[in-house]
């Protein structure tokens, strides 16, 4: 499949699960914001979790399909349209050769994934097709998409292509269709603005006054507009130790939260460094990385404490109920 | 030493809470251990100045079963063996067009520009761990006769391979970034390779030189390899 690049959008780049086996070397893990989004998109068109899809952000692109394709759109709600025909997302939809794929208004959360079946063909760049976009490289040159750019796709899957032409069948005269059914709410993640997150606490937890502890748990903190792919800068109550302490650099992770010493606290994103050396006072459950992946700047976001087990327990539940949802899917024909 | 989680995906061990050779041994022991025989489960990890932090995936582990995965590896560890480091030598051309800084710092420490270059290229130093940037050394071991602070404001862009200094520590962008270290010289050596495997040309536990070259030498050698 060929697709043509009319407008990029704000920021639409290629993306998968991340580069892993590198950080030790310095290489960011990157990857989807949202992975329970960007898997989803991937596996309603059929495809291996791993492929590369579309990461698209606030002002979605406006592309044109040159074959018939099926696609699947995941995530934030911004209201996709081909040909001004409003399309669903979380389901399989055909996009007959010459539709114009255009985004609009954004209504709920602010990423979602284009997953195109086949997966976005770009060369594998230290075991990853996700774009590293401050090394310029990965995914499509390195950079986010651009005016002009034609994108390239793999073999779509047999159920891919049964799944396409049952779609075609129904299609009539019209150049898109979407398959009738979707997926249960149950296993996904509670989308919603100015969202509670749960966190378990970070290693430097004790390291804080015990009114800064309180105000973490109690208090509104405002996603900054210096807000981005790397990490999420927030403002509130200030975050102060009990007493002047350094932290020697060591590695942290994706929804590590961190304080410099002005007390705004950062959380770490997808495309976060390696390391760091700031306290940290808390740790996003990685099962609320997708809801907060969805904050925009200007959104409120409070914070509750669980406990290590519960969040790993909700991990093994998701992905349960992930790994039905994609058996489902394969019977669906 | 004391294990402890981070998040819910990763689980820290500290050695000591300060920098020191034997606790870099400790940590190049572990992540040489770790790298030979990863437990199912494991994803990565990634040795620091005192800690050693492992990866994994809490779908097939919980972290008391990563835990205890670890714990006899980390047990056995206490037993010191001796560890050979790989020399790296990085040629440099200093002060001009490629270290800007190079007087600034020969000026705050009462120094001529030869005597800064001379004290820089003749110490060995010791790579603790790579962060910040792909392939970026935290070297350890730089003579204090020739520390200077940051810049005031950071610059916007620093040129890839820059060597520069800030308060006691000395590195190499391996790639353009913004920073507010003093440059005093450029490698036309690439420290990160991402067509490589692995990546970067130095890791934690390396032994770094730095070798003055002269402008000729760094623009004949940028023709030979790129």
């Amino acid at each position: 499949m060929t697709i043509k690049v009319i407008r990029p959008g704000l920021l639409t780049s290629v993306q998968d699960l991340g580069r892993y086996g590198m950080q030790k070397d310095g290489v960011i893990v990157g990857g989807a914001m949202d992975l329970f989004a960007f898997r989803l998109a991937n596996i309603l068109v059929g495809n291996q979790e791993e492929k590369a899809a579309l990461e698209i952000m606030m002002l979605g692109p406006q592309l044109e399909f040159l074959e018939n394709t099926l696609i699947a759109i995941c995530g934030g709600q911004l209201s996709p349209s081909v040909d001004g025909q409003p399309i669903p997302e979380w389901r399989p939809v055909l996009i007959k050769k010459g539709g114009i794929l255009s985004f609009g208004a954004m209504k709920t959360g602010c990423r979602a994934y284009i997953a195109i079946t086949g997966g976005i063909d770009v060369p594998e760049v230290m075991g990853s097709r996700s774009t590293y976009l401050r090394a310029e490289m990965g995914g499509f040159q390195g950079r986010s998409l651009q005016e002009g750019d034609v994108l390239l796709t793999g073999s779509p899957s047999k159920w891919a292509i049964r799944t396409l032409h049952r779609l075609v069948g129904n299609s009539g005269s019209s150049l898109v269709a979407a398959s009738k059914w979707t997926i249960s709410q149950s296993v996904m993640p509670i989308y919603r603005n100015n969202p509670v997150i749960r966190v378990i606490r970070g290693g430097e937890f004790q390291w804080f006054s015990a009114k800064s502890r309180e105000q973490f748990f109690k208090t509104d903190f405002w996603v900054t507009p210096q807000s981005d792919r790397m990490g999420y800068r927030l403002n509130g109550s200030e975050l102060k130790l009990s007493e002047q302490n350094e932290l020697i650099s060591t590695a942290v992770t994706a929804g590590t939260v961190q304080v410099p010493a002005d007390g705004n606290p950062i959380v770490l994103m997808a495309d976060r460094q390696t390391t760091g050396g700031y306290p940290k006072i808390a740790q996003v459950a990685t099962i609320d990385l997708p809801i907060l992946a969805q904050v925009k700047p200007g959104e409120i976001v409070r914070f509750h404490e669980i406990q290590l087990e519960e969040a790993q327990e909700l991990l093994r539940v998701r992905e349960w109920g992930i790994q039905l949802l994609k058996q489902g899917v394969q019977l669906k024909d | 030493m004391n294990m402890n989680p981070l998040g819910d995906s990763a689980i820290m061990i500290r050695f000591d809470d300060n920098i020191t050779f034997e606790t870099h041994q400790k940590v190049m022991i572990l992540a040489a251990r770790l790298q030979e025989r990863p437990f199912p489960g494991m994803i990565e990890f990634v040795p620091a100045f005192t800690t050693v932090t492992i990866y994994y995936n809490p779908i097939h582990l919980t972290y008391q079963e990563a835990y205890a995965a670890l714990e006899p590896m980390v047990a056995e560890l206490e037993v010191s063996s001796e560890r050979t480091s790989r020399i790296v030598e990085i040629p440099v051309c200093y002060g001009g067009k490629f270290g800007p800084d190079l007087d600034f710092v020969a000026t705050h420490n009462r120094l001529t520009t030869d005597e800064v270059i001379q004290i820089h290229s003749e110490a060995e130093y010791l790579v603790y761990m790579i962060g910040f940037a792909p392939g970026f050394p935290y070297l350890g071991g730089m003579s204090e006769r020739i520390k200077a602070p940051r810049r005031s404001s950071p610059q916007l862009t620093i040129p890839m391979g820059s060597v520069g200094i800030a308060a006691q520590q000395t590195g190499v962008y391996p790639i353009e970034t913004p920073g507010g270290w003093q440059l005093i010289g450029r490698t036309p050596e690439a420290l990160f390779r991402p067509h490589e495997s692995p990546p970067s040309l130095l890791h934690a536990g390396d032994r770094v030189r730095f070798r003055p070259i002269s402008p000729e030498e760094y623009h004949q050698w940028k023709g030979v390899t790129s």
